[in-house]
């Protein structure tokens, strides 16, 4: 425990973390609905998660273990950053590894690693309003969302297929919240999209900037928007991660050098160190065998 | 004198809310509320540890508890009084009002539904009603002592308005679950 005594506990002050605590909870009770609440400001500027950093601020107890991670990594500037406001103004434990968390807030990943029933995953969401590019007035994507009027959404998919012969949406994917609301899982790759599905942790999310914040309750359908002679396809580059060979996980693919020398990695660090580590520990073994 | 309220009003207020949070995330599922308070009664410690939570001026309630839990809510949520039909929070200890007399909200604000807070006699899981709906991996079960027995009916015969609705959340002394709106029941 250092946390900064200067500060409230997690920094929001009581009242705003009633009003935040207040919409989490209509927000689990109404899948995928975007809850407007009254973002504060916060000594991050927007595009740095200030809508995730409120969730948590809300939610995080002293006695949780944090996580953040920032396109799958702990080590970005970003992740860092949030990492180190929460340890000042909380005083929580922190965490790089995926299974010691209790609440991992993230930006454009959800882990390889299956999560579970005593974590929370709180997402930083830009835009929360998945018909934005397609309908721009808020009064009308509200109108949609009450008649579950999603034919717009239906409209652009199939005209992306009649383009380019596929779907070409490859983040920010489409879904549907328990057969009743679209909704935006913030800018992960459509990769990540099935692990939303029947996830049995809980996923909160937070757009600062938009005021929104929306949630899908464990265990509850997600499914990406396709249709019949179109089913979603995740998209993954075939290829193998260069550090620890896994074939299943979500690639990035990074340059080695200034002669266009290129090599595909996880983008889950810690998925991939732990695979690392765990095949070190497996040859030790056998050459001690 | 008046009954105090959270000891520790953040890391209480903060630790009920994860219980509540967790109770409306995994509905059926019993929590239970290390409060610490001794609230007046008729109010049993969970009962008011939810109001506590989540209640404050920007929430107007309205309750059926009598007057010395009325002064000490006032007190501590600071809250302003109201008909049932216009509160964001009604607690009942006695049987609750017609979920038709509540705030349901709107199809496009569906959150503007009430929070219904029903005291009831006591909570057990694993036997009684049948439980399915987000939140739920396959069913959760749970056994209700001490609510009228129009209340499922009354409950089911709101679904159709579904995002509108009500959603509860059941207290019997430290313990509490929850019935979000999209929790399907059937009498075990
Ligand atoms: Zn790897």
């Amino acid at each position: 425990m250092n946390r900064d005594e200067a500060y409230n506990f997690a920094y929001l002050d009581e009242n705003t973390k009633r009003m935040i605590r207040r919409a989490l909870l209509k927000a689990v009770a109404i899948p995928g609905h975007q809850v407007p609440f009254g973002a504060r400001e916060m000594p991050l500027p927007y595009g740095w998660g200030t809508g995730g950093i409120q969730v948590t601020a809300a939610v995080l107890g002293a006695g949780d273990v944090l996580k953040v991670i920032d396109q799958g990594a702990d080590d970005t500037t970003n992740a860092v950053s949030i990492r180190r406001f929460f340890n000042r103004v909380a005083g929580v434990e922190t965490t790089t590894h995926t299974g010691d968390a209790t609440i991992i807030q993230t930006r454009h990943r959800i882990p390889e690693a299956a999560l579970t029933e005593a974590q929370i995953l709180v997402y930083q969401v830009p835009m929360p309003e998945p018909l934005f590019r397609l309908e721009p007035r808020l009064a009308e994507t509200k109108r949609m969302h009450a008649l579950a009027d999603y034919g717009l959404m239906h409209v652009k998919l199939y005209e992306d297929i009649a383009r380019h012969g596929h779907i070409a949406t490859s983040y920010s994917y489409p879904v549907m919240v328990d057969g009743r609301y679209l909704m935006s899982p913030s800018p992960i790759p459509a990769f990540d999209n099935p692990k939303m599905d029947r996830m049995p942790a809980l996923q909160l999310f937070g757009a600062g900037r938009e005021k929104r914040i929306y949630a899908v309750p464990p265990y509850t359908e997600v499914r990406s928007l396709d249709f019949e002679d179109h089913p979603f396809r995740p998209h993954r580059a075939n290829a193998s991660c260069e550090l620890c060979g896994s074939r299943s996980s979500y690639l990035d693919e990074v340059v080695t050098d200034d002669r266009g020398g290129r090599m595909f990695v996880c983008s889950d660090t810690d998925y991939c160190e732990t695979r690392q580590e765990d095949q070190q520990t497996e040859n030790a073994k056998g050459e001690a065998a | 004198m008046m009954r105090p309220g959270f000891a520790d009003p953040v890391q209480d207020a903060q630790s009920c809310f994860r219980a509540v949070l967790e109770a409306l995330s995994r509905p059926g599922r019993v929590q239970t509320l290390a409060s610490g308070l001794t609230p007046p009664a008729p109010l049993h410690p969970a009962t008011a540890a939810v109001l506590l939570t989540l209640a404050d001026a920007e929430t107007p309630l309205h309750h059926d508890a009598g007057a010395e839990a009325d002064a000490w809510l006032r007190f501590h949520c600071g809250c302003p009084m109201t008909a049932a039909g216009s509160a964001a929070f009604v607690l009942a200890v006695t049987p609750p009002p017609a979920l038709a007399t509540l705030q349901a909200g709107t199809d496009e604000e569906p959150e503007r539904g009430a929070t219904l807070v029903i005291q009831v006699e006591a909570l057990e899981a694993g036997s009684g009603w049948r439980l399915r709906g987000p939140g739920i991996e396959a069913e959760h079960r749970l056994a209700v002592r001490g609510l009228p027995d129009g209340f499922l009916a009354d409950r089911a015969a709101r679904r159709g308005l579904f995002p509108r609705g009500v959603d509860v959340i059941l207290c019997a002394g430290d313990r509490i679950a929850a019935l979000p709106r999209t929790t399907l029941i059937e009498e075990g």
